[in-house]
């Protein structure tokens, strides 16, 4: 290849292009460098034949080597599901009352349960494990049908009041609005405020007491600490599910209250039903 | 048809560099940093350092599958990665430091490019001879010796790079265990392709593309020429001493000259030496002859050029592809040696030296260069970040909590109208073997401390682990704290062997908000 024009002050070779009389000197680029680019040219071409690529009417071509993210997950999860394959049988195993004495097989269901509560529990009860009106919290110390491994596990198996299982727990408040007197039902209503301590007046407490012992006794007990085995609540501590203000108190007398939560057993697994019933139990209230 | 001159080449092809064998005081200095940082690369991963039964034994270990980066008696958790950070901050000023005071001398010495070309070489140099052997086998066919001195080449060379890359492998795991895996063809895949890449890189940098990759591939030239300023000692050439250069023989001389002439009347551009700046006369196309009497010490003898391992020229003056490796100072000192001239024709020396050399004034002394305010600063900044990294070393302890308070929700009320708040505490035991933490909590107020799962307040937290603890701080609704908004208190946890504590503030919510 003959020779361009040469700059006088440098003596490099110009490419012949001039803007405004100023003149492009050639610094050649060593060729191996254009190598590299036909090189990742075909490196392209191989890899939009080997890998999805090219987007069609329905779809991007598939590539050669099958490869998809959907199956790289799909793989994961069955890798991890066989690291974690002793610890599930462990957990099938293990009689839940004494899984809390395993450290590292109560771990494991803790961490699983926490996954199974967050996509399946934490839409009524709550991220956090709060609850809400008319959804227990879980994270305190009172449970309406008991708070050991056991009665957790039950609960979440079979669910309360719903008519899928008929192993679930039932109970069923009467709506007093239409068997008490309006003034019989707020003196009782002052009963049970004073039950938990806060300021009331003595007089129409006093004549609650009585309706009390005629009509709720048989459930929520004399001195109103209720009764798990019938999901009576207890009515003089600090925790109300609907809320202890009289006015709330005298809707919750007039029309009951029938809260209900489904059964997990057909939903869930064996393992996961275990495992979130540890994680319930783990969050501060386990018994 | 136009008169038009066809468009050069927009690409050129290498220019195969022979570099020719040197020797003298640099070249000795070079082999010397040769043997030290190889030893160290190859070395480093067989030392064994006892940590106790639980811990590796191994004295240098990035052990990421559990996350912990082992230096001696250093253990580094993922969580401490500042001290990474920090070192490499010290890496970056040290390089500052370096490139102000002395130029490109991490290129020349011992930037790992620079170490393996070398290595590799030494190898060609071994198997297909000197310079001249080594041009003559370039240029000539491909017969059988050639093959069969290429080929042993080759070989060495990836026996080389091979081990190169074995060796980064043993960073990373147990050494003895993996060399048993690697030559039992059962360790990890990773280990495999990690070799494979890092050989073959080595490899082609080492014999293949060399110089090039400085030029082309490394970004450190421009950014460390950026560095530099006219006090920075680098490779130069003294022009005013060595021009005009020439053969002593003055018919040589004569002759030299008038093709030099001859070359310069049809373009500067065909000149074999464009002009250094200093000579430029840049208004006058007319090429400025020396006299033929007056020659400078510069005989033109090229053995600056021929052992140059970048294939330049230094007496073209300072350029990008200079990596200041200072073979062509040995190379002239010793030609200068040979025909009784002084040593130092080409010479470490800065910008500001050449300007007083050449005005005959004295030069700065060695010392004056290295010791300016822009050095000591960065030598200031280095050692603070340096001491600030022992101290943090020296003062971190071997256990550690972290508190993270549960907000969703903010407090639970119990029963009994109890208060109480949930934290996530994480408890570090750093020490080789189990202990058992105790926990607590200090506050003004009336608190209550108690942990998820058991009714003591001790954990036996085993060697050189983290473990997640869910803590349950109560206030009896009597109290301020039930009532407050908030409460300021700090949780303590005490190692009951080393009798070590730490501790972490956090607060209490109350009814109050």
């Amino acid at each position: 290849m003959s020779k361009g024009k040469t700059d006088e002050v440098t003596g490099t070779d110009t490419t012949g292009h001039s803007w405004d009389g100023i003149e492009e000197l050639n610094t050649p680029l060593p060729r191996w460098w254009l190598w590299t680019l036909y090189l990742c040219i075909i490196w392209a071409i191989l890899y939009s034949i080997a890998y999805p690529a090219w987007p069609m009417v329905s779809g991007a071509t598939k590539g050669l080597l099958g490869w998809s993210t959907r199956a790289n997950v799909a793989a994961d999860i069955t890798a991890h599901e066989g690291k974690n394959a002793d610890l599930v049988t462990a957990l099938l195993a293990t009689d839940m009352d004494v899984l809390p004495a395993s450290a590292d097989l109560n771990r494991y269901a803790v961490a699983r349960g926490g996954a199974v509560f967050r996509a399946n529990c934490s839409q009524c009860h709550g991220s956090g494990a709060a609850g809400a009106k008319g959804y227990p919290n879980l994270l305190d110390d009172d449970w309406l049908w008991g708070g050991d491994m056991a009665e957790i596990e039950y609960t979440v198996r079979h669910g309360i009041r719903n008519e899928q299982d008929d192993d679930a727990r039932y109970s069923q408040m009467p709506a007093f609005g239409e068997m008490l007197e309006k003034d019989e039902i707020t003196a009782v209503v002052e009963h049970v405020v004073s039950l938990s301590n806060a300021e009331f007046d003595a007089k129409l407490a006093e004549t609650g007491a009585t309706v009390f012992a005629d009509n709720c006794s048989a459930c929520h007990g004399e001195t109103g600490l209720g009764d798990r085995a019938q999901g009576a609540p207890n009515l003089a501590d600090a925790i109300w599910l609907y809320g202890g203000d009289r006015k709330t108190l005298t809707d919750t007398v007039k029309n009951a209250r029938f809260g209900v939560m489904p059964a997990w057993g057909p939903r869930l697994t064996e393992a996961d039903v275990r495992a979130v019933s540890a994680y319930v139990h783990s969050l501060g209230g386990g018994e | 048809m136009t008169d038009q001159p066809s468009p050069p080449s927009l690409y050129a092809p290498r220019e195969p560099i022979f570099p020719r064998k040197v020797t003298g005081f640099f070249r000795r200095f070079k082999w010397a940093i040769l043997i030290v940082t190889l030893g160290i690369y190859y070395i480093t991963p067989w030392i064994r350092w006892d940590r106790g039964p639980s811990l590796p034994d191994q004295a240098v270990l990035v052990d990421l599958a559990s996350r912990r980066f082992y230096f001696f008696w250093i253990e580094i958790w993922p969580h401490e990665f500042y001290f990474v950070a920090g070192l490499l901050i010290m890496a970056g000023l040290g390089l500052f430091l370096f490139t102000s005071a002395l130029g490109r001398v991490w290129c020349g010495y011992t930037c790992p490019q620079t170490v393996w070309t070398d290595l590799f070489i030494l190898v060609e140099r071994w198997i297909e001879g000197d310079r001249n052997a080594r041009v003559r086998l370039h240029k000539a066919g491909w017969n059988l010796r050639k093959w069969r001195l290429r080929l042993t080449k080759w070989a060495v060379w990836l026996a080389i790079a091979v081990a190169t890359g074995g060796a980064w492998v043993f960073y990373f795991t147990d050494a003895p265990t993996l060399a048993r895996d690697l030559v039992n063809l059962t360790a990890h895949p990773a280990a495999y392709i990690t070799i494979a890449i890092l050989t073959a890189t080595t490899f082609v940098f080492g014999g293949f593309l060399r110089e090039q990759v400085c030029i082309y591939m490394c970004p450190w030239p421009r950014i460390q020429a950026a560095m530099m300023d006219p006090d920075t000692i680098t490779v130069a050439y003294r022009d005013w001493r060595g021009e005009p250069r020439g053969k002593s023989n003055s018919r040589r001389k004569a002759q030299a000259l008038q093709a030099e002439a001859a070359a310069q009347a049809t373009g500067p551009g065909e000149a074999r030496y464009p002009g250094t700046p200093y000579r430029q006369d840049a208004k006058s196309a007319a090429p400025v002859l020396p006299p033929i009497a007056e020659t400078g010490d510069c005989i033109d003898c090229m053995a600056c050029v021929n052992v140059c391992p970048m294939g330049i020229d230094i007496r073209n003056g300072q350029q990008m592809e200079c990596i200041t490796c200072a073979l062509c100072i040995d190379a002239c000192d010793d030609v200068m040696d040979k025909i009784g001239k002084p040593r130092g024709l080409i010479d470490y020396l800065a910008l500001s030296d050449e300007t007083a050399e050449r005005a005959g004034e004295p030069v700065k002394p060695l010392w004056k260069h290295i010791l300016r305010p822009r050095t000591i600063l960065y030598t200031v900044v280095w050692l603070l970040i340096g001491l600030g990294l022992v101290y943090a070393l020296f003062v971190r302890s071997d256990i550690e909590l972290t508190v993270s308070p549960v907000r969703n929700p903010t407090y639970v009320t119990l029963s009994d109208g109890t208060i109480r708040n949930i934290y996530d505490v994480r408890l570090r035991n750093k020490s080789g073997e189990d202990r058992e933490f105790r926990l607590r909590l200090s506050s003004d107020e009336i608190l209550r401390i108690e942990l998820e799962g058991t009714d003591d307040l001790s954990l036996n937290i085993p060697a050189d682990t983290t473990v997640l603890q869910r803590v349950y701080v109560t206030s009896r609704p009597q109290d301020q704290a039930a009532m407050n908004a908030a409460t300021d208190l700090r949780i303590w946890v005490e190692d009951t062997t080393a009798q070590t504590r730490a501790s972490k503030a956090t607060t209490f919510n109350g009814k109050g908000n």
